[in-house]
């Protein structure tokens, strides 16, 4: 890597006390990459440049924002009236954050059915972890700034949830509030931390993404690497794969911005906040759907209050995920050699999907029943599929490696494998 | 990544030369890479032109896509609509006596508006203009002689000058001082002695009838 000569003295004159190109050259070029990758790989790009298009917006949103409860509905609609371009800027943001989280859904439910999270990737599943919980976090806050009903009630009840915290409960949330309701000091820390976590989930993914390099990326067959003959350099290959999907990804963005922009809202935020007056019906963002579901479909669990256990059921159908790389017993990474995972992942899939219906639904009778059967299942999959299914699931084959599929099997290599010489490998063979 | 494979056939000694058999997988693997990276940007080749245009089509195109991207952004950052509403405003000069001036207030600017006296008037249009560090008639700065519309900022580093009040320091001119860096305007609200390079502006303003002006 520092062996690297530039050409331009200029280049090299910085390289040597900086080595930005090395490093570029090295992160592009000599970073091996598996050669079959599938775009379901590309949604961990988009979610980065989707990071980024969150922060841009929002930074310009933030110096038409006025965070004080008499004035933060106003300014929003002041922003959507009086300011240039401001409904653009807002719509940008507000589609954004439901498509960051339906890009991350996917990003993660990708690492669920190729085994992402398996030995050694263990430390970027974990980071990941962390910027979804960040996410949510986030997302959450940023949907109180709005100050309209859904904003005000939602910022409540979620506070409220902390009041299920045996002895202390109360403080907390009289902490957390700044106050004894939800009111101007609430919301003033909403919109700092709002301002700031993202620059926290950007420091992760910083995090995430050298945890990635160090382990490579997996790939669809699961198989590692074996050699030059099952690697690519990232560019051109994958910046070219990953900007089809980002083209795609930006026309839909765009058809939603422009034609459907509060398809995904809820239409009783465009009520000012009323502290006196809860809304009939009270729904998060789809994205919190399913563990809203199960946050209320859980009942007293023997001494747990119901309370109690639906705060803890929620946090946990996410804390769950930080224990996946343990629970799942398997060696194999692919879904695609496991034909029992595979089933069971789809199951988990509708299962979410059951959940976030039911979200959304009063918790009332058979859609009650529903949730509780749903979030039911949901935790069987982590605490008892995953573990059983490594013991008694048999595995299909695994190929020798990832080329071995496309070289056919000969005399000299019956695996579909040849030992080249180091001088015709890889990355040095080629201009 | 993971070499120690138990199912690898034996690597080829070193020194031991190919058979006609191995030599001829070498070849067909090297020929399949070879394939895989032919899409790599390379030297010159036959496809090299068709690659070019493709590839500076595209930059140029995501590079108007960005700059459609990047302008609302920037413009949100001009006064917004609410912030031109309050663009004029409407003053009447009823109250305001001959010798008097009020100051109003124009997109958060002060206006000067000076009742001027004949004394003044005539101070202001019997000047030398070649003495003047930004020649300009006083009958170009004003609508009607007993009215001066001025924006009440110096124009060298936009202090207030005074001059307003009877009792403020009027300059060596009898109009207005700045006190910042000692400019003085005369009674048109012309630079005369000090830093500032420019007359005091005089805003764009209408006379809606005699008595009501409406500036912007």
């Amino acid at each position: 890597m520092a062996t690297r000569r530039w050409k331009n003295g200029f280049v090299r004159w910085i390289d040597a006390r900086f080595p930005i190109f090395t490093a570029t050259h090295h992160q592009l070029y000599e970073y091996p990459m598996p050669g079959n990758l599938n775009y379901w790989w590309n949604f961990g790009s988009i979610a980065g440049i989707i990071l980024v298009v969150m922060i841009f917006s929002g930074i310009f949103l933030a110096m038409q924002y006025q965070p004080n409860t008499a004035e933060a509905f106003d300014s929003v609609e002041r922003i959507m009236r009086d300011v240039n371009y401001g409904w653009l800027m807002r719509y940008i943001h507000q589609t954004g954050s439901s498509l960051f989280f339906a890009i991350v859904y996917i990003h993660i439910f990708r690492g669920f059915y190729y085994g992402s999270y398996k030995s050694p990737r263990e430390i970027t599943w974990l980071t990941g972890c962390l910027i979804f919980f960040a996410m949510m976090a986030t997302a959450f806050m940023g949907y109180v700034l709005v100050w309209g009903q859904m904003s005000f009630w939602a910022a409540t009840v979620i506070t409220n949830l902390f009041t299920a915290v045996p002895g202390i409960g109360e403080s907390i949330t009289t902490w957390l509030w700044g106050g004894y309701a939800v009111a101007n000091p609430t919301l003033n820390r909403f919109f700092a931390l709002h301002y700031l976590l993202p620059f926290v989930i950007f420091a992760i993914v910083a995090l995430h993404l050298v945890a990635l390099h160090t382990t490579h990326s997996n790939n669809p067959l699961g198989v590692d690497m074996k050699g030059p003959q099952d690697t690519i350099p990232f560019h051109p290959y994958y910046t070219v794969k990953d900007l089809v999907g980002l083209g795609a990804f930006a026309t839909l963005f765009a058809i939603m911005v422009f034609f459907a922009p509060d398809a995904l809202s809820e239409p009783d935020n465009f009520i000012p906040a009323d502290p006196l007056v809860t809304p009939e019906h009270i729904v998060p963002e789809w994205y919190f759907l399913p563990f809203y579901a199960i946050l209320r479909a859980v009942p007293d669990i023997g001494p747990i209050p119901a309370k109690l256990a639906g705060v803890i059921a929620m946090f946990g159908a996410t804390l769950i995920w930080f224990l996946v790389p343990w629970l799942d017993r398997s060696k194999v990474r692919s879904a695609k050699f496991r034909p029992l995972y595979q089933v069971f992942f789809w199951v988990l899939v509708v299962n979410c999907l059951v959940l976030g219906w039911c979200g959304k639904q009063l918790p009332e009778g058979v859609f009650l029943t529903i949730s509780r059967i749903a979030t039911g299942y949901y935790f069987f999959h982590f605490i008892v599929l995953l573990p059983l299914l490594g013991i008694f699931e048999r595995p299909r084959p695994l190929p020798y490696s990832i080329s071995a599929p496309i070289l056919t099997p000969s005399p000299v290599s019956p695996a579909g494998r040849l030992e080249l010489a180091p001088a015709a490998a890889g990355d040095e063979a080629r201009p | 990544m993971d070499t120690a494979d138990k199912h690898a056939p034996d690597p080829i000694p070193k020194g031991r030369p190919l058979t006609a058999l191995e030599e001829a997988e070498r070849a067909r693997v090297q020929a399949l890479l070879d394939t895989r990276y032919m899409a790599d940007l390379g030297p010159a080749d036959a496809g090299w032109g068709r690659r070019q245009f493709l590839f500076l089509t595209s930059v140029a195109t995501a590079f108007a896509g960005l700059n459609f991207f990047v302008w609302p952004f920037i413009d949100s950052l001009n006064p917004a609509a609410d912030v031109q509403a309050l663009a004029s405003v409407e003053v009447d000069l009823t109250p305001i006596k001959v010798g008097q001036s009020i100051t109003v207030v124009w997109r958060g600017k002060p206006i000067f508006i000076r009742h001027r006296t004949e004394a003044e008037i005539a101070a202001a249009r019997s000047v030398d203009l070649s003495q003047l560090p930004d020649p300009q008639p006083d009958a170009a700065r004003t609508l009607k002689p007993e009215w001066l519309v001025v924006v009440g900022v110096c124009n060298h580093l936009g202090c207030i000058p005074r001059g307003q009040r009877p009792t403020d320091p009027h300059g060596a001119y009898a109009g207005w001082f700045c006190p910042c860096h000692g400019s003085h305007f005369d009674t048109s609200g012309r630079i005369r002695k000090g830093p500032a390079p420019n007359n005091l502006a005089v805003p764009q303003y209408t006379f809606i009838d005699d008595e009501h002006i409406r500036i912007g």
